[in-house]
């Protein structure tokens, strides 16, 4: 395959940064599309030139690392029913002699550090507000010491799937990261050992997420459409649910 | 924005209720509008325990305390977003959002517009294209809406002002935590497209009866 890829240049933070034009040849339609980036690095480093930054990591859709928008859609899902990560898109899902148009994530606080490479430490300080259980670790409890309904495991593990690519804000009109964060908030929320900080957790990881500069949840549902594992809408009115119980509460007042 | 949508929301099905007793008669109408402002022989709403003529002005404050803080929360909404999305995207597709959704914030403005024009005809009786500002409420009705552009425009209006509930509904649901699952999106997606389609009819089949001479 032959492609023509438009991809987002840009030196540093402060540089204006622009779309450069490349043309990639001899693409195996069995690469992915971050193999396919390889290639066209591999190229312009024998030409001399810097080649294009991304991040990566696992290649496997399960460590969040990659992630860039491609031809306007967040991991480049397009019209595919199937949720990906960038790293798990394959060529094939390209015709030979396509044009491509690769940019980083776009919100205000995810600011471009290079190329495609966007400072998703956002999201760290989110968790860090209180995405997390304080409980003194030891020996691991016997099974079924915490009874775990089978209804709130499977909603808890499937919230507990977000990778935090930050694709849900790349893909928000608003660039919000409510589905980022209610996904760690249902996820907690249905677990017993999430319980003893649940409604303090809910308030301080909101307003984390507030104080980053985030937008708000309009419920356009942009975010659940390229969300590589799926996490469904419905966390955010989890996320709200809690958010109005800890209206009523004493915690963290 | 959820609370005070869902105000406004049903304060639109009262409304459309009102608009229907065009179908019973002029007089049905008249009393109606007497009524609510407390100008009928039997004192008006909650008389005695509060002064005839109190309710309405009691009504129109809350009204316009429901849609300044709905404008406030649109607002910070709006400013919020435009600070954190850069929109610089070259290439953009959009997967899930419906028109409806997309145009909320400059669809409201336009309802804004027509809510003031709407007030000025109706209520103030200042903008009357049919010269009836001392007639009674049922024959300025008829008056204003045998103006077929007036029928259209009203028409764009409640298109406007129904693809807004469209998706405010569902969205005021989703914020309030009511949306706990796929179905329950679902669920409240034709809910909210349901209750605009009846309030399109509901507000449109009274002009359109008064236009076609069903109602004279």
């Amino acid at each position: 395959m032959n492609i023509t890829l438009r991809v987002w240049r840009q030196a540093n933070a402060q540089d204006e940064g622009r779309m450069v034009t490349y043309q990639v040849a001899d693409v195996s339609p069995d690469m992915s599309f971050l193999e396919m980036l390889d290639l066209l690095n591999e190229d312009l480093t024998v030409k001399g030139e810097e080649p294009v930054a991304f991040d990566h990591d696992c290649r496997e859709g399960i460590c969040g690392m990659c992630g860039v928008v491609i031809n306007g859609t967040a991991h480049g899902r397009g019209d595919s029913p199937v949720p990906t990560t960038t790293c798990q898109l394959h060529m094939r899902s390209f015709a030979d002699g396509a044009t491509i148009d690769v940019e980083p994530w776009r919100a205000g606080p995810f600011p471009v550090l290079k190329d495609l490479v966007v400072d998703r430490s956002a999201f760290d300080r989110i968790i860090q507000a209180g995405g997390f259980i304080s409980a003194n670790t030891g020996s691991a409890p016997d099974a079924h010491a915490a009874p775990v309904s089978k209804l709130k495991a499977d909603r808890g593990f499937d919230a507990a799937t977000c990778i935090g690519c930050g694709a849900c804000v790349a893909a928000c009109p608003n660039s919000s990261a409510m589905l980022f964060t209610a996904a760690k908030i249902t996820h907690l929320a249905m677990l017993p050992q999430g319980q003893p900080e649940r409604y303090t957790r809910v308030k301080s990881m909101v307003a984390q997420h507030d104080a980053e500069g985030f937008g708000n949840c309009t419920n356009i549902g942009e975010c659940a459409a390229v969300c590589p594992k799926e996490i469904p809408l419905d966390t955010i009115s989890q996320l709200n649910r809690d958010l109005i119980a800890s209206l009523f509460k004493k915690d963290g007042k | 924005m959820a609370i005070t949508g869902l105000a406004l929301v049903a304060f639109l099905l009262m409304h459309m209720s009102g608009n229907l007793k065009m179908f019973i008669s002029g007089e049905a109408f008249d009393h109606y509008a007497h009524w609510l402002k407390g100008e009928g022989d039997e004192g008006g709403i909650l008389y005695p325990l509060i002064p005839q003529g109190w309710f309405i002005w009691i009504f129109r404050l809350g009204m316009m305390a429901v849609i300044l803080l709905h404008i406030y929360s649109a607002v910070t909404l709006w400013r919020r977003a435009k600070i954190a999305n850069p929109d610089t995207y070259v290439a953009k597709r959009r997967l899930a959002q419906t028109y409806s959704a997309r145009t909320m914030r400059w669809g409201g403005i336009i309802l804004l517009t027509g809510v003031i024009f709407h007030l000025l005809q109706f209520t103030v009786r200042a903008t009357l294209f049919s010269g009836t500002a001392d007639a009674a409420p049922h024959e300025m009705v008829l008056g204003e809406f045998s103006i077929w552009w007036m029928v259209v425009a009203y028409a764009i209006w409640m298109v406007a002002v129904c693809m807004h509930i469209r998706h405010g509904f569902w969205s005021a649901f989703t914020t309030l935590g009511a949306n706990t699952s796929l179905k329950a999106q679902r669920v409240l997606n034709g809910c909210a497209w349901v209750i605009a389609i009846l309030l399109y009819i509901g507000f449109m089949i009274m002009p359109v009866a008064v236009l076609t001479g069903v109602l004279n």
